[in-house]
């Protein structure tokens, strides 16, 4: 009842009824609450005004900084340094991380790693139900795939979908070598087999939960805010 | 009914004249990074996987049908091509009847080209598949205009305050209309030229100056729209002789050397050259004519992207109120 929709609606039963059973919270997977039998279940529902989220900062500047050098260093470390690698952003934000990650590590290493823009607006898989039109971005990758050593990086991983539908858009363009994944958030919740070989930080984030990537080219700060709808 | 976020463009393309500057900007935008598509070496996305789309032409074209035809096939849709001849139309079925019949087959979109003006709109309230029109008579050509207002702003910019002028049979152009409408909403000055039997008598008050001489308009215009002179005109009576219409209105290069500045070429195409366009102008360094048809695949597919699953419920249409 209560539980299924805590996390963005405000029709909600009182906490006490369901006693000290505590949701299991897991991004992705509905919380099961099964209420003590022997206790009163007051079965009528009432309206608590919508409290605004809670933010909490997960990255912020400095942090952000760090933990993009450090990725910029695993990609350099699982690819066994910069030869025939290529950098391809998601857009939004995803970009601007790969552009990020290029320049430590033409700092590093001395490398020029090409870099590409990947929208993947045209091959998501839920066109037919999602109600407003997407916005369509720019596709541009930088010359042949072929036999390349291609990193996807995006700011945020959640359901995966947008994983998928950009290695099938890769696929348009050649067929790399082979294909990595570097992410600076990894919410948890997959909806496909999707896993990232690089991670710039692991957040648990509650059902309706939200984690906003800013940074400074498209917002004018770096930082990573995790939102939660309060409950109580 | 406002157009929200989610129907930008609601179910049918019918025309510009009922288009807001933002739902023609939106339409543009889209097309800008969907040109890309058309230079991989796959020149295919799997948006539209699925849906079925048919081009019912009632009237010749090369340019447009197969422009849609590649914007469809980009997009993964399945097209299917039907022409009046070679088909019950000629035997003398009604256009919705044809349309019908079509949707009982379970088609998502039709794109039409009609001689009558309005059938495009006709079919739309009739029918539940969203409706593109690809011209109707001499009243509207939208896919046209779309792709000579994305061309216009590819080169020039922000099309506010830019001075477009359109050449030669403006009477009997669903081109010319297209333009002057889809021009006026994103804040351009607009002005025609050509011989007065060949321009309608109320084009004032579609907000447009007239210029009598083609030379006039070649020292005021950043850019020249040039129709296609259609050749029956003269059996008509609207012309004396082509040799003449040349003389008098057409583009040639002695008078685009005198222009005052950089000028810019459209022609929506087919070609007369020697009419109303001499050949050194058509492929000289002014024409924008090839980047049109380049561009005219993009705007397709920004158009059939924006419109695909916009549609009514299936009781709406029945009511016919869609």
């Amino acid at each position: 009842m209560w539980c299924r929709a805590w996390g963005n609606c405000r029709l909600s039963l009182p906490l006490a009824a369901t006693r000290d059973v505590k949701p299991e919270v897991k991004a992705g997977v509905k919380p099961e609450v099964v209420p003590d039998a022997s206790f009163p279940v007051r079965r009528q529902a009432y309206f608590i005004p919508e409290m605004p989220p809670t933010s909490s900062i997960v990255l912020s500047a400095k942090s952000l900084e760090r933990t993009v050098s450090r990725m910029a260093d695993e990609i350099l470390e699982r690819n066994d340094g910069a030869e025939g690698l290529i950098l391809v952003g998601i857009q939004r934000r995803g970009v601007q991380i790969a552009a990020r990650i290029a320049q430590l590590i033409k700092d590093r290493d001395g490398a020029t790693v090409p870099l590409g823009a990947l929208d993947i607006t045209l091959y998501r898989d839920d066109l037919q139900t999602v109600g407003p039109r997407p916005v369509v971005g720019r596709t541009d990758l930088p010359g042949d795939l072929e036999g390349k050593r291609v990193v996807i990086v995006d700011d945020v991983l959640f359901t995966g979908r947008t994983i998928r539908a950009a290695l099938d858009e890769l696929a348009d363009f050649g067929r790399p070598a082979r294909v990595g994944l570097a992410v600076l958030i990894d919410r948890g919740g997959r909806e496909l087999p999707i896993q990232p070989d690089v991670v710039g930080k692991h957040v648990e984030v509650p059902l309706g939960g939200r984690v906003d990537v800013f940074i400074s080219e498209l917002d004018g700060r770096d930082e990573v805010v995790l939102n939660v709808m309060e409950r109580t | 009914m406002t157009p929200t976020a989610s129907s930008v463009l609601g179910k049918d393309l019918l025309g510009l004249e009922h288009l807001s500057a933002e739902q023609i900007n939106v339409i543009l935008d889209t097309a800008g990074p969907l040109k890309e598509i058309s230079e991989r070496a796959i020149k295919k996305v799997p948006t539209l996987r699925g849906a079925t789309v048919v081009n019912l032409f009632f009237e010749a074209s090369t340019r447009t049908r197969i422009s849609f035809e590649f914007a469809e096939k980009r997009l993964s849709a399945d097209t299917v091509n039907v022409a009046s001849s070679g088909s019950s139309i000629s035997k003398g079925e009604t256009l919705v009847d044809t349309a019908r019949n079509l949707e009982a087959m379970r088609i998502d979109m039709v794109v039409i080209r009609h001689h009558a003006s309005g059938a495009a709109k006709f079919l739309a309230e009739r029918i539940e598949s969203n409706v593109i029109n690809a011209g109707d008579g001499t009243h509207e050509h939208p896919t046209q205009g779309l792709l000579d207002l994305l061309t216009l702003r590819d080169k020039l910019g922000d099309l506010r305050g830019k001075r477009i002028c359109i050449c030669g049979d403006v009477l009997h152009s669903r081109v010319a209309r297209s333009n002057i409408w889809g021009l006026t909403k994103l804040g351009a000055e607009v002005a025609v030229c050509g011989p007065r039997s060949l321009l309608p008598n109320a084009i004032g008050e579609m907000g447009v100056q007239v210029f009598d001489r083609i030379e006039q308009a070649i020292e005021w215009a950043d850019a020249l729209n040039v129709l296609r002179l259609q050749l029956e005109r003269m059996q008509a009576g609207y012309i004396p002789s082509l040799r003449e219409y040349n003389r008098v209105f057409g583009v040639t290069s002695e008078r685009l050397d005198r222009a005052p500045r950089d000028i810019l070429i459209l022609h929506p195409g087919p070609m007369n050259r020697g009419v109303e366009i001499d050949s050194d102008v058509a492929d000289g360094p002014h024409s924008v004519i090839l980047d049109q048809v380049t561009n005219g695949v993009a705007v397709r597919m920004a158009v059939l992207y924006l419109l695909a699953g916009n549609k009514p419920t299936l009781a709406t249409a029945a009511r016919g109120d869609a």
